[in-house]
């Protein structure tokens, strides 16, 4: 598993603010939604490769286990969609599959340089976001590591009390059920006292809440958010102009 | 008996309005909490989602029956915290952790995540948050899993038949119903028992 | 309709320059909503400023009501308040800013992913300016002798040096009340040293009155200047030079006898798969039935290991794990090794009670969580709601039989866990930490139900840092 909720390595990429890369991440995602060919995902989908080693992902193997799960997705969505379009087109179901890894890369990019902590740093600074709610987000997402960590002991203590599952699906998926709910009574009871503990550092004063990090914003952030839609242009530009353009709300 | 002389603490007066808007930071937390929980139960499912998936590709509208998971968290936390934006806060949050965890999907599935907490939260919205019984925990699910079907086939399904995307329309509702509504619902009210939800009105009474 | 109340933290800064703070209690009382009986009734209580208070006495006296209504979070609509309590002259609410907290659990108290960053975290809600911040930060850290820096990852931190940095995260806001509720609870015995430690040396300056709540008073007497227990009648000022009673006096134990050895681990060491160190190195044990075993050693000794190996809950990655023909019999497929029996083999065989009850509770009622173990291990149901019944009656837990197990207090809960497995009647227990952040009363219970097993014939392994429960109950100590 992928446990990127602590604080996360320094890498070329973290240079760049939060609420930048959540603005490019936007133009991407708008543009592709809206693009049903397979030129446009594919020139999209070529810069944010470029952009891989700028988020220290440039180890194959650690780059498979963040997104194997995200490439069988974009190949099922491919099959589907040339299984059952009306008018079947291998180019299409390619370039819907296309679409989806360049939607989902993004993501992988900003969680590999972004510590939750800047980032809710960024939104709270920069677009305002509720500050109770982004630290209250922040500190409820503390538990999670805690709860893997609890998962297996609670799954062997089913086995103390007489309790497993054997082969049966049904009887493991039972027991399954069983486990995430002890673990979710521990962690609303760790939630109610967690906030109990926020409130005696004064966090439901108030008072107008500090930031002692702070959050800058650089001319390379507008930079980047310039150098993304721009990439999109180009790639919208040699679609239309190699004839490939479909746009999806127009015919 | 005497009475109290002392006016005891965080006596917000919103808090005796089970439908107040005024949010507790133990509302904060635990609708973030419940959002994680759902979060590392989304990051699961995705791989299980991936494996059922496969057999099921004989007829691609019953994969809607898989989406009821992806449901949960905004209807519980509707459900739980009782308070407006406690879905789309829950549901979100599910989404973004899942995709810290690693996702199939990317950064859209933030966006999913909204829709879908947009979605359970208009359930809540149609019965003004004043009860969260049975008929609105199936309202919710309902618009909710409505709400998820209909992105999904903007997005990628736009090329598929019509009949078959109200097919797929269908299975999703009705697993939204039952994981989201009905195991929801119960979800709830077992969490009630343990004692864990003394502090929110849903752990205070039977519904 | 409530008074007036201040809508900040009682001034611009929210951390109020002033000195301790002083507590005044007038036949205080609380009663919770669901219950008849007042959890406090009639306390007076003075507190001057500067002064460092033990606030002591058995689960379920009150202490945690009482801290509560200090801190100013009792929920109005849960608790009915009489009498008069005032901090700095107010009621506790409006006072809490100038509150410092220090609970058990230090996961829950945590909030941000850096040590800093969560010091940090309560000067920003009173909103200082950044550049005030980070100085008033690194003094705290230093006051509590902090040593691993700002940036040190909160995750990688062992119990005790989180409640030290949550202990800096509390004084940085230089709190005229500093409240500390059972705050080392959770910790092994060097975690807990290294939390009162801390303690002695940020609050040596007096800053701030210190109110520490506890049951284990031992560990806390050098730190105060005095006691004050709470006792069914009441609040009890103590005198000075007061020690409370050593839980062990007067406890007399049921003797065992040598019996068969029933379970042994041959050269059993255990390593995570993707770890290079072992978290058990090879070890042998022979238990044998009519004698309790200690498995003691320093945190990461592999403790827990060995019990989970003993229990049949893993599988040795080196050496064996062997049960003798006796506690084998019957076994489908004559398997000599736990691992491989059946859930329902094992818990007529085996009983294990965790570190921390709540994780073994499977139903919603007591009356069904004692029946469970019997049920699954093939006993007919009438025979298995008699057993119930029968260790209900002996814990004093009927009142409970229909509550949820999640519902009791953390004794109860203890108890509770150790009659399930009972409820098996396994030959051999093991048992991880059972008398973990127990008060004496419960301790005491725990023993003898313990030493009554040994007497019928029992091996009992416990894992544990405590030194009174090696003295009186092991016939034999396997340090790690």
């Amino acid at each position: 598993m992928v446990m990127v909720l602590g604080p996360v390595a320094d890498v070329p990429l973290s240079r760049i603010n939060p609420v930048a890369q959540l603005t490019a991440i936007g133009i991407v995602t708008v543009v592709l939604l809206t693009s049903l060919d397979i030129v446009t995902p594919a020139i999209v989908l070529a810069a944010e490769l470029c952009l891989l080693p700028a988020a220290g992902l440039t180890d194959l193997r650690d780059l498979w286990r963040r997104t194997w799960p995200l490439l069988l997705g974009a190949a099922s969505v491919g099959v589907v969609n040339v299984l059952l379009a009306s008018d079947a087109d291998p180019v299409t179901g390619a370039g819907l599959a296309l679409r989806v890894i360049g939607l989902a890369l993004p993501g992988v990019l900003l969680v590999a340089s972004t510590d939750p902590v800047r980032l809710a740093d960024a939104l709270t600074i920069h677009w305002g976001v509720s500050t109770r709610f982004a630290y209250g987000a922040l500190a409820a997402l503390r538990l999670a590591p805690l709860l893997v960590a609890e998962f297996e002991a609670v799954r062997l203590a089913r086995r103390t009390r007489g309790v497993e599952a054997g082969r049966n699906p049904v009887a493991r998926v039972r027991l399954l059920a069983g486990v995430g709910f002890t673990l979710l009574v521990g962690a609303v009871r760790r939630g109610s006292r967690l906030a109990t503990a926020m409130d005696a550092r004064g966090f439901d004063s108030g008072i107008t809440r500090t930031n002692a990090r702070g959050s800058l914003l650089h001319p390379r952030d507008t930079w980047f958010v310039l150098a993304t839609g721009a990439v999109c242009a180009v790639a919208v530009t040699v679609s239309v102009l190699t004839g490939y353009w479909s746009p999806v709300f127009i015919g | 008996m005497a009475r109290p002389a002392v006016h005891p603490s965080s006596a917000d007066t919103t808090e005796r309005n089970p439908g107040g808007v005024r949010w507790r930071t133990v509302d904060i937390v635990v609708t973030a909490v419940l959002g994680v929980a759902f979060g590392v139960v989304f990051w699961a499912w995705n791989l299980v989602g991936e494996a059922a998936s496969t057999p099921l590709d004989f007829f691609p509208p019953i994969k809607g029956l898989l989406n009821g998971v992806y449901l949960m968290p905004g209807v519980v936390a509707g459900l739980l915290v009782r308070k407006p934006g406690a879905a789309v806060f829950a549901s979100t949050l599910a989404a973004a952790v899942s995709l810290l965890l690693g996702s199939p999907y990317g950064g859209i599935i933030v966006v999913y995540g909204l829709v879908q907490g947009l979605g359970g939260e208009l359930g809540f919205l149609l019965t003004r948050y004043r009860s969260f019984g049975w008929g609105t925990a199936i309202l919710a699910a309902v618009t909710a899993g409505l709400s998820t079907a209909t992105l999904d086939i903007t997005l990628y399904y736009a090329e598929v038949a019509f009949g078959l995307n109200v097919a797929y329309a269908v299975f999703t509702v009705l697993s939204s119903v039952l994981l989201a509504g009905v195991v929801g619902l119960l979800l709830v009210r077992a969490l009630a028992r343990t004692g864990a939800l003394s502090s929110f009105a849903a752990g205070r009474q039977r519904v | 309709m409530g008074r007036d109340r201040p809508s900040g933290e009682g001034g611009a800064s929210g951390t109020v320059a002033g000195g301790p703070s002083r507590i005044v209690a007038r036949g205080l009382g609380v009663r919770h909503a669901s219950r008849r009986a007042w959890a406090l009734a009639d306390v007076d209580l003075t507190v001057e400023p500067g002064e460092r208070v033990l606030l002591t006495g058995a689960s379920g006296a009150g202490k945690s009501t009482l801290l509560a209504a200090l801190a100013g979070i009792l929920d109005p609509e849960a608790a009915e308040q009489a009498g008069q309590l005032t901090v700095d002259g107010v009621a506790p609410h409006a006072a809490r800013g100038r509150l410092g907290m220090l609970a058990q659990d230090p996961d829950s108290q945590l909030v941000m992913t850096r040590a800093g960053d969560d010091v940090a975290f309560g000067l920003e809600n009173a909103g200082l300016p950044a550049d005030e911040i980070w100085p008033r930060v690194d003094e705290a850290l230093a006051a509590v002798g902090f040593g691993y820096g700002r940036e040190r990852p909160t995750q990688a931190l062992s119990g005790g040096e989180k409640q030290r940095l949550v202990l800096a995260g509390a004084l940085a806001r230089r709190p005229g009340l500093l409240l500390l509720d059972e705050p080392t609870a959770q910790l092994d015995p060097a975690g807990a040293d290294v939390v009162r430690a801390a303690v002695a040396r940020a609050t040596a300056d007096r800053r701030a009155t210190v109110v520490v709540v506890d049951h284990d008073a031992g560990p806390w007497l050098p730190l105060v200047d005095r006691v004050v227990e709470l006792l069914p009648g009441g609040l009890v000022e103590q005198p000075p030079g007061w020690r409370p009673a050593r839980r062990t006096a007067g406890l007399e134990l049921l003797p065992g006898a040598d019996g068969p050895v029933l379970l042994t681990a041959d050269a059993a060491g255990f390593t995570y798969p993707g770890t290079a160190t072992p978290a058990l190195r090879p070890t042998g044990a022979a238990l044998q039935g009519g004698r309790a075993l200690a498995v003691t050693g320093p945190n990461g000794s592999g403790k827990s290991t060995l019990a989970l190996l003993l229990a049949g809950l893993r599988s040795p990655t080196t050496g064996r794990v062997e049960a003798a023909g006796e506690l084998a019999a019957g076994v489908r497929g004559g398997h000599r090794a736990p691992i491989r029996w059946r859930a329902g083999e094992l818990v007529t065989r085996i009983g294990t009670v965790f570190q921390h009850p709540e994780q073994q509770f499977l139903t919603g009622r007591l009356r069904d969580e004692l029946a469970l173990g019997p049920l699954r291990s093939g006993t007919g149901d009438a025979a298995a709601r008699a057993t119930a019944e029968e260790l209900l009656e002996r814990l004093g837990l009927t009142a409970f039989a229909d509550a949820n197990p999640y519902t009791l207090s953390g004794g109860q809960q203890r108890r509770l866990s150790v009659a399930t497995v009972l409820a098996t009647s396994p030959r051999v227990l093991v048992l991880d930490e059972p008398t973990f952040g127990q008060d004496a009363a419960t301790w005491r219970e725990v023993v003898t139900l313990l030493a009554e097993q040994r007497a019928r014939g029992c091996a009992v392994v416990t894992v544990t840092h405590d030194r009174d429960l090696v003295e009186v109950l092991a016939d034999a100590e396997l340090a790690l």
